[in-house]
């Protein structure tokens, strides 16, 4: 059978996140709760974590989270770690033994300077470099898969339901003041740990519920911007999306939403005529760009969070607030699931962005997440 | 005078019991394969005037005629078969080049035909064009890179034509066809919200009512073309090479030059119109690229300029090289595209399917990163609306439909269009002849006939969970192969049926 990124694999899902808009972090143990709360919207054959604010003491290195399947392709990996950064601690990701949770790759996380000089030799952008580096250690080494490389954050993920991978991973003893989750039901998968939830490039991380009938679109699309589709899932060319439009041509997240999902044309010309035409220029050059089929998506970066629907809401999504946290899952039970009392309860139109940005924070797009030291609790329960 | 090997082509079966004598048939063939024996006081036939072009089985009020092959059996041979027979007699009389009409009819792989669509279930749902809206609008033109233009979204756009359904009718010249037939295709376009090609030839005085909607075209011979008609048009075309002859001029003969198609071409009155096989100031690149910018100029940057060529086998670097000279819309003609005359020998010989070039030029502006920077519309056998979306899904853009409009307007294809005598009064300029189509039904038939089809493009679009025709753009994971072999799969860049 063909591993995630020969064979395209459709599936459903669950998805979870909480953000505290004043960073103060709290630990995994309430979005586990909420993603075990929706156990039904997954199979067991997939699920994962974004934690981000979770490497204070390292907050100025790459966390690289890497899964290999076997020894060989770690040693093919540190070779070019090795050249291309100063490794300030490299070691194995703590977990622990859970029944139901096997084939677990060899997970192994470094903490990574990387060298002036390199960056210096593909045109002085580090997060281009950053980028770059993860997408070709994703496509040219075999048994090799960047899980995460963002700073100060992680990604946690691997085949099983969400709420034994966060068992499996310890999350409850890690603090971040935003998490994501999702939990999935692939319709074939070969187990494969990479092709979980989240996806991730530099420090922005996508779950996702749903199938992207324009993929191939999508895909051709940042292809010719320099990115490379290993994995062939909708993650992942959302992700590639993101970065395309957000850091690489630099449209606000306003702009982006409006071009991953995009207005009706009938709907244009009741904005106004600089409004209308903007919206308008944006959809015929972004054309490709266009999200089309359902999802429902969590988007998020060391600065925040954003969730979204399709232009029709042919997937579920509900928000909710109570003080300075946002909730944002596929149901609503899984947020009353871990907070009481909400302040306000929505469900979100179709293509109405839901964001909640730190305070301070006017754009999800970081150069980099600043570690969060305030200790704080995000849960109403 | 030897005897003439020539045979008919076409029986005409007339069923005596039902003949009236009525003559319709006499009146309705431009050809005169029915005579009126005044001596016999009956219909009778002339075979070999027949092109079974069915005006008179049609028009024939008790149904009491039928045309059929002439069947007359060469002894069995697989390698000159009584087509190569009779081709060589003709040109052992005549001395000439043979002439034919239409695209090819060749039986070369359709590869239309080898395609098939996706369709959701369970994981994705389908959505119903009844429902929700499903939006086919286009926008054909130059976009601004987006890495080196970011916040080009905030100023006006290079110019765009805006296609409601991305669908045009391809470029027929008047001359080539009757002015009724551009009155038809100019009214329609114009409804639809779509654009129609006035080919070369410039547009009649009648039309320029409708000319927001027009695209004309500039070819080698620069018929019909002044400053004042390039701001007239909606869109301007640079017409290089044609699927149906590519590497061939043209020749619209002195007797077709009549008062309305002299003064539109701005040609003397019975003069021959020839178009040349080149552009002969466009020998490079570099020329083409001049031509676009003095069109350009022309129209103060208000005008898209299209390049249209015939898919030739190194069709992927030509097109790369119009893109970078600066053309807003590429347009790839195939080997079937059709035409009023072109060499057989040509027609039938020289060229690609569109399939195959659509698929390698789209790929290939990809691999340069400059696809999104420019339109790309294919012409050249595009029968129906699977065609369209198998097409767009290809890589496309829009399509141009020249035949099937044609058809829609009445044409039966018997191929004759260069004789000038077309009883559909399509491909002909004899007074008598060309009031046939009357341009009120011709504009209704095409609209019904785009109209019908973009119910079924979203039919198929919706089936495939997509609510906007951009999100099926190169989306080449919709397509599967059936009965393409690896190589064929490979230049598509599709899987086979199965995977």
């Amino acid at each position: 059978m063909l591993r995630e990124g020969k064979i395209r694999i459709p599936s459903g899902c669950a998805v979870s996140g909480i953000i505290n808009r004043k960073g103060q972090v709290f630990s995994g143990i309430d979005i586990v709760d909420s993603i075990a709360n929706m156990r039904e919207r997954s199979n067991g054959l997939g699920g994962g974590f974004a934690a981000y604010g979770i490497y204070p003491e390292y907050r100025d290195c790459y966390a690289m989270h890497i899964f290999y399947d076997d020894i060989k392709a770690k040693e093919d990996t540190d070779y070019y770690i090795n050249r291309n950064f100063e490794v300030n601690l490299s070691e194995r990701i703590p977990v622990r033994k859970v029944k139901v949770i096997e084939n677990q790759p060899i997970i192994w996380r470094y903490f990574l300077s990387p060298i002036p000089r390199r960056i210096e030799d593909v045109g002085g952008d580090e997060d281009e470099f950053m980028a770059q580096f993860v997408m070709q250690i994703n496509a040219m080494i075999e048994g090799a898969f960047v899980a995460s490389s963002g700073k100060n954050m992680g990604a946690f993920k691997g085949v099983g339901y969400p709420e034994d991978i966060g068992e499996f991973y310890r999350l409850d003893e890690y603090k971040a003041y935003l998490w994501t989750a999702h939990g999935r039901f692939p319709t074939n998968t070969p187990g494969w740990w990479g092709g979980a939830h989240p996806f991730t490039l530099l420090d922005w991380s996508v779950v996702h519920n749903g199938e992207i009938s324009s993929y191939d679109t999508n895909r051709r699309f940042v292809e010719m911007y320099d990115y490379k589709c290993t994995l062939q899932t909708d993650t992942e060319v959302i992700i590639y999306l993101f970065d395309l439009l957000l850091r690489k041509i630099g449209l606000s997240l306003e702009e982006a939403v409006s071009v991953v999902a995009a207005p009706f044309w009938e709907d244009l010309d009741d904005l106004g005529p600089l409004k209308s035409r903007q919206l308008r220029n944006l959809r015929i050059l972004y054309a490709s760009a266009l999200l089309n089929g359902p999802f429902s998506i969590i988007l998020a970066s060391g600065n925040g969070l954003m969730a979204l629907n399709d232009r029709i809401k042919l997937r579920p999504l509900v928000a909710a607030e109570k003080d300075e946290c946002l909730y944002v899952a596929s149901e609503e039970a899984a947020i009353r699931a871990v907070a009481k009392d909400l302040d306000r309860v929505w469900a979100p139109r179709g293509g109405e962005a839901v964001v909640g940005l730190l305070e301070g924070k006017s754009d999800l797009l970081s150069a980099s997440s600043s570690g969060r030291k305030i200790a704080g609790k995000c849960s109403g329960s | 005078m030897a005897i003439s090997l020539k045979l008919p082509e076409f029986l005409v079966v007339r069923d005596k019991e039902r003949c009236i004598e009525c003559q319709v048939c006499v009146n309705q063939c431009a050809n005169e394969a029915h005579i009126w024996d005044q001596d016999l006081e009956q219909v009778v036939s002339n075979d070999v005037a027949c092109v079974n072009c069915h005006r008179c089985v049609v028009y024939c009020p008790t149904r009491a005629l039928r045309i059929e092959e002439w069947k007359q059996d060469f002894k069995k041979n697989a390698n000159w078969d009584g087509i190569s027979i009779k081709q060589t007699y003709l040109q052992a009389e005549s001395g000439g080049t043979l002439l034919i009409g239409m695209g090819n009819d060749k039986a070369y792989p359709i590869y239309w035909d080898h395609l098939l669509l996706n369709a959701s279930q369970v994981t994705n749902p389908s959505i119903d064009p009844l429902r929700e809206p499903i939006e086919l609008r286009t926008y054909l033109g130059r976009k601004p890179d987006l890495l080196k233009n970011p916040s080009a979204f905030r100023e006006e756009l290079p110019p765009q034509l805006q296609l409601e359904v991305p669908v045009m009718f391809s470029a027929m010249s008047f001359g080539s066809v009757s002015l009724n037939t551009h009155r038809s295709l100019a009214a329609a376009a114009s409804e639809l919200g779509i654009y129609w090609n006035a080919g070369e030839g410039g547009l009649h005085e009648d039309l320029f009512s409708y000319s927001p909607k027009t695209i004309v075209q500039v070819a080698s011979g620069r018929f019909g073309i002044n400053a004042s008609m390039l701001k007239r048009a909606g869109g301007i075309e640079i017409k290089i090479g044609q699927g149906a002859k590519p590497g061939i001029g043209g020749h619209l003969p002195g007797e077709k030059v009549e008062e309305d198609v002299s003064r539109t071409r701005r040609i003397p009155y019975g003069s021959d119109a020839i178009s040349p096989a080149p552009h002969h100031d466009i020998y490079s690149i570099e020329d083409l690229r001049q031509l676009i910018y003095s069109l350009k100029e022309a129209t103060a940057y208000e005008r898209v300029v299209g390049v249209k060529v015939a898919a030739v086998h190194n069709i992927a670097a030509i097109a790369s090289g119009i893109a970078r000279a600066g053309a807003d819309i590429i347009v790839l003609d195939g080997f079937r595209g059709g035409t009023g005359a072109a060499p057989l020998r040509i027609r039938d010989n020289v060229g690609l399917p569109a399939e195959f070039a659509l698929a390698a030029v789209d790929q290939r502006l990809r691999e340069e990163g400059i696809r999104n920077e420019v339109s790309l519309v294919i012409a050249g056998g595009i029968r129906n609306s699977a065609d369209i979306i198998k097409a767009i899904a290809l890589g496309a853009d829009a399509i141009y439909i020249g035949t099937a409009a044609l058809i829609a307007l009445g044409c039966h294809m018997c191929q004759k269009c260069y004789t000038g005598k077309c009883n559909w009064g399509i491909a002909t300029q004899q007074p008598d002849l060309v009031r046939r189509v009357n341009p009120k039904i011709g504009r209704e038939r095409l609209v019904n006939l785009v109209r019908s089809w973009e119910h079924e493009m979203k039919e198929m679009l919706g089936g495939m969970g997509i609510n906007a025709i951009e999100s099926l753009r190169g989306n080449r994971l919709m397509l599967r192969g059936v009965g393409l072999n690896a190589k064929e799969l490979e230049i598509l860049g599709i899987k086979a049926a199965g995977e």
